[in-house]
């Protein structure tokens, strides 16, 4: 699904690089946490695979993509077959929780009779059908995130992207909301999780790929396969 | 394309304030732009009038057999840039003298001989009231043996020749002065509403959006700000217009408007302003993003 072979980034404002020598593989219905200190380039590799950047040498596959080479008009079928979170929701203020998930169906050019049964699905599925008409501002930051969510969900991605979505969040809504993503991975979606919340992964069991200064420091299936 | 308009709407109705201030800045910027059009309208209008005093005169000899002049008049009707040709009596001559010319009037009384030849009165077509074509038809007019002299005052038309290059090119630089002020202001104010709707860019490419599904109601939404500044400075003008009719002023023509056709024309132009700008302000945007 996901595969980085050697691949090098550096900004053109300077300072050194953001990714060195980076090569790993996701397979199809992983879980996958990206930790690290903050600035280990955790979310330049995010960044990479939807294409908001492009790596300075080495290879990006994402979803048959490839990323050095994507041009302007694959990245938006790219990203139809992502969703991405982050830490502040990226929610429109002006639109009720049933809207802003609309707006990822309705700029893709979704058809309009399918839009409201794919917004309640996705609703149900995060456990706020019961806030569709609520303003971002009326929702605690848990529930945002899980609208947020919502979002990435209703286009039905192979690949979701969270780039520390438990950021923002206390204790019990990052319990509350990694239960979410977990639940979303077991119906088959690839989850790539960015975060620096290192007892959530540790308690997680699941796969965990660490960065340190750009360089990929520990690879927990890289170990598995070394042991087997 | 429903999704267009809504948006369009949208985004006109969230951001009210900036909306109608963006508005008033077009119209205010083509509201500048239609006042020196007005100007530049009434000023051609009283060239027009002034040019329309174009004249040739051609003194014919004494003597001249009427057959063979009504024949030449006929040829000289004929000329391309001529639009009438009037024959004037030697009588009619003196009569017209001593209506123009009062304080000679008893001079002209006291000759017992017309000393006044008579002539063809040339008007030229317009076109062709310039100094150029004046002087050509002077020319032709030159090789009819029974032509004695032609006049046609030539400094005053070389002199409204100079005027009216003056006015093309000063009339020229202005306007495209103000046409492109208003580019310059209406590209701003789209700008600003690019910029604070930023996240909601930021977030349709988020989630698959093309740059042209982005750019879309920011075009329409611009299109229908230039259109209705466009209004509000055609409703201005007229405003202005009206005024200045009501004090009677004018220069000597009565006070000329827009016709229909200008007036399509400001308006389409206001949308197209209004189009171009946010064309390029949300195409920068995106570029940068």
């Amino acid at each position: 699904m996901i595969r980085f072979t050697s691949v090098a980034k550096l900004y053109e404002t300077g300072g050194g690089p953001a990714l060195e020598r980076i090569s790993f593989h996701v397979g199809r219905g992983e879980f996958v946490f990206l930790t690290g200190h903050s600035g280990a380039g955790k979310s330049t590799i995010l960044k990479l695979i939807y294409a908001e950047e492009r790596p300075s040498s080495g290879d990006v596959r994402a979803l048959g993509f490839q990323i050095p080479r994507i041009t302007a008009d694959e990245i938006p079928r790219l990203r139809r077959r992502l969703g991405i979170v982050f830490q502040d929701f990226r929610l429109l203020a002006d639109r009720t929780a049933a809207e802003n998930i609309a707006f990822a169906l309705e700029v893709t050019g979704a058809r309009e009779d399918v839009i409201p049964q794919r917004v309640t699905r996705v609703l149900e599925q995060v456990g706020l059908a019961n806030k569709a008409d609520a303003f971002p501002r009326e929702l605690s930051g848990g529930e945002q995130q899980r609208i947020a969510i919502a979002r990435a969900l209703v286009n039905d991605p192979a690949v979701l992207l969270a780039d520390e979505p438990t950021g923002n969040l206390d204790e019990r809504a990052s319990r509350g909301v990694y239960q979410l993503l977990r639940d979303i991975n077991d119906t088959g979606t690839v989850v790539l999780m960015a975060t620096h919340n290192l007892e959530l992964v540790r308690a997680s069991g699941q796969r965990i790929v660490e960065l340190r200064d750009g360089t990929l420091v520990f690879d927990s299936a890289a170990d598995q396969e070394e042991v087997s | 394309m429903r999704l267009l308009w809504r948006e369009a709407f949208l985004s006109f109705s969230r951001t009210r304030t900036l909306s109608v201030l963006s508005v008033t800045t077009i119209a205010f910027a083509l509201f500048v732009t239609g006042l020196f059009g007005l100007v530049a309208i009434n000023l051609r209008a009283a060239l027009g009038q002034i040019e329309e005093r174009v004249e040739i005169v051609a003194f014919v000899l004494r003597g001249t057999p009427s057959q063979g002049l009504a024949i030449a008049m006929e040829d000289i009707n004929a000329f391309p840039e001529v639009l009438s040709v009037r024959y004037v009596t030697e009588e009619e001559a003196l009569a017209q003298a001593k209506e123009d010319l009062v304080e000679f009037r008893d001079a002209y009384e006291a000759v017992q001989i017309n000393p006044l030849p008579p002539s063809l009165e040339l008007r030229l077509k317009p076109g062709y009231r310039d100094a150029a074509h004046v002087g050509e038809v002077a020319e032709r007019l030159r090789g009819f043996p029974f032509i004695e002299d032609v006049r046609y005052g030539r400094d005053w038309v070389e002199k409204l020749d100079r005027l009216r290059a003056i006015g093309g090119i000063v009339g020229g630089v202005i306007g495209l002065a103000f046409a492109l002020v208003s580019v310059v202001i209406i590209g701003v104010t789209i700008r600003i509403t690019v910029l604070q709707r930023a996240r909601e860019i930021s977030i349709m490419r988020l989630v698959g959006a093309t740059d042209w599904f982005i750019r879309g109601p920011f075009l329409l939404e611009g299109a229908i700000k230039g259109f209705l500044g466009g209004v509000l400075a055609f409703l201005l003008c007229l405003g202005v217009y009206s005024l200045f009719k009501a004090q009677g002023l004018g220069l000597g023509v009565g006070l000329q408007f827009f016709e229909p056709i200008h007036v399509f024309g400001f308006l389409a132009f206001g949308m197209l302003l209004g189009l171009g700008g946010s064309l390029v302000s949300v195409g920068r945007h995106l570029r940068k993003v």
